[in-house]
């Protein structure tokens, strides 16, 4: 007596694919895809509730670790969401340098996402390439900020410090030959057929879906829908800068490959344009109840390191409550939602992150097609389980 | 400025009796809303032609332990016709269940199961309603303002039999 059974496949939690410790439950029928279950959670360290516990000062480097090739956006979007609670002014220096840190960092981020992708598909080469690039970008935030992956450059109304001497040619340098660069991947990729025969119509997402799934980033604008939040809310100055939103026409993972291209160009098109518009100024606003003061002030001068001592064990008092700011993260939309009891310490701290909705979809764009597209539609989304698990 | 919105407009106009409260704030839009029309509300933002709130931006729970009702949800839309936000608020209870808006907007499907697993909170017709980033066979929900951030069992420490 014959019978039909479909076969169960637990890809991951370790799986050099999955981008960290995605597990997706798999049930085929031959090659092909019957359903498909993600497990999320393998790395969940419940920032929400320990963010509860420390004043607004103290969460700023648990942002640096949702998603950790984005930094400096996760830094954005969390002390935007504090400074609209606190109505706070930030100096057009402060801001000019975020929107340079925030566009390099895509650079970098957008430079993991393409290595690593064409990586799990069996193309070795590019993240040589791509590789080389980040690490001129990590050696520029080493320089400004001290860190590497996690800088923690951002403060609560401004930046932790200015420019260091000389960086300023290191990264005009880096603007220079990058597109350049840019090039070269597509030399590698773009026409490739083996590239196109494992991408194109991929993981095909349809408008209406993408958008009742919660959808955002390259991976809706993939699709033709064009959404970015630096244009529909532009924060942090980014109305001041020249710049287009690319978008794709399919949304397959061809598409998303390319959107992500021209978004890395765009992107050094605006720091850039950050970079040779850069006022003069201060780097951070000045609110004695709210700010750090200057550190050379707080090593010479008893009233800046009581001021210090105050903020840094304390912290500050909000007004009473609830805002919601949010960033065009590498990935998507990232939001924070704060709600302030009018205490030091937040009361509810939400984080909406664009890997956790587009993971979502996922059992939707691979249910129906075969194994071995997974692959590049979970690369193609670009997840980082760090954000997803938090 | 509130009452100027369309959107307030159009669901006060709709829904007179489940609107409990319209509120602006930072140039945010809130409007908290009775439990019961929950899910006719949600449809009505999502599908009416002039709103079209086709994005759920967010959805999640809040604890206001020991006020009763206890539990918030908080729906966060977004309408890519106007380009506007808008927050929808409202309350249940410990021991009430709330609909879920997983057949209006799909993503609703995981944020309700994480609602469900860091707060305890329960949703009617929800299809899949298990704990997503916690496993299964965990005891209490981590959210809730009377459970300990660092864990119920901090000065238990787990010594492994030799």
């Amino acid at each position: 007596m014959a019978e039909t059974r479909f076969m169960t496949i637990n890809m991951g939690p370790q799986h050099p694919a999955t981008h960290g410790v995605l597990r997706v439950v798999l049930e085929l029928d031959g090659e092909v895809i019957v359903k498909a279950t993600p497990d999320i959670g393998h790395l969940h360290r419940g920032v929400e509730k320990l963010a509860e516990t420390k004043t607004y000062h103290q969460s700023i480097p648990f942002t640096d670790r949702l998603d950790y090739t984005n930094a400096m956006g996760n830094n954005l979007a969390y002390v935007l969401a504090v400074e609209k609670l606190l109505g706070l002014e930030v100096p057009k220096r402060a801001q000019y340098l975020r929107v340079l840190m925030a566009e390099l960092q895509r650079i970098a981020a957008h430079l993991i996402w393409l290595g690593t992708h064409v990586l799990d598909m069996g193309a070795i080469t590019p993240i040589f390439y791509t590789f080389r690039e980040r690490e001129a970008i990590l050696r520029i935030f080493e320089e400004v900020a001290g860190g590497r992956l996690t800088p923690t450059y951002l403060r609560i109304g401004g930046v932790s410090k200015d420019l260091p001497e000389g960086i300023d040619e290191k990264i005009k340098a880096f603007v220079q030959t990058f597109p350049d660069h840019v090039k070269e991947y597509e030399t590698l990729l773009t026409k490739n057929v083996i590239w196109m025969k494992r991408t194109k119509d991929v993981g095909v997402i349809s408008k209406e879906d993408a958008l009742s799934w919660g959808v955002t980033g390259p991976t809706l604008r993939g699709i033709g829908v064009k959404y970015d939040v630096r244009k529909a809310f532009p924060y942090s100055s980014y109305e001041e800068f020249n710049f287009d939103i690319p978008i794709g026409s399919v949304g397959d993972v061809y598409d998303r490959y390319i959107v992500r291209l021209r978004e890395m160009e765009w992107s050094n098109a605006i720091v850039e344009q950050a970079l040779e518009r850069l006022p003069k100024g201060p780097i951070i606003a000045n609110d004695p109840r709210i700010t750090l003061p200057p550190k050379e002030d707080v090593v010479t001068d008893i009233g800046a390191l009581i001021r210090q001592f105050k903020i840094v064990s304390e912290g500050f008092q909000p007004p009473k409550g609830e805002v919601y700011a949010s960033v065009e993260a590498s990935k998507g939309e990232l939001g924070f939602y704060i709600v302030s009891d009018g205490s030091n310490r937040p009361f509810r701290f939400r984080i909406r992150t664009p890997s956790f909705a587009n993971l979502s979809a996922l059992p939707r764009m691979i249910e129906g097609s075969l194994i071995a597209d997974v692959i590049s539609v979970i690369g193609s989304i670009d997840i980082v389980l760090g954000e997803i698990d938090r | 400025m509130t009452e100027d919105n369309l959107t307030v407009r159009k669901l006060k106009d709709k829904f007179a009796n489940a609107i409990l409260e319209a509120t602006t704030f930072r140039e945010e839009v809130t409007v908290t809303v009775s439990k019961g029309e929950i899910f006719e509300i949600c449809r009505f933002l999502q599908s009416d032609e002039d709103l079209q709130y086709h994005l759920l931006t967010d959805l999640c729970g809040l604890d206001f332990f020991p006020e009763t009702p206890r539990f918030g949800v908080v729906y966060l839309l977004y309408s890519m016709k106007s380009n506007q936000r808008l927050r929808v608020k409202t309350r249940v209870g410990e021991m009430e269940s709330i609909p879920s808006v997983e057949s209006i907007w799909k993503v609703a499907n995981w944020y309700e199961r994480e609602a469900y697993d860091l707060f305890g909170i329960r949703f009617e017709n929800h299809p899949d309603l298990r704990r997503i980033l916690l496993w299964d066979g965990f005891e209490g929900h981590p959210l809730r303002k009377d459970y300990p951030a660092e864990g119920p069992d901090f000065d238990k420490p787990f010594v492994p039999e030799v």
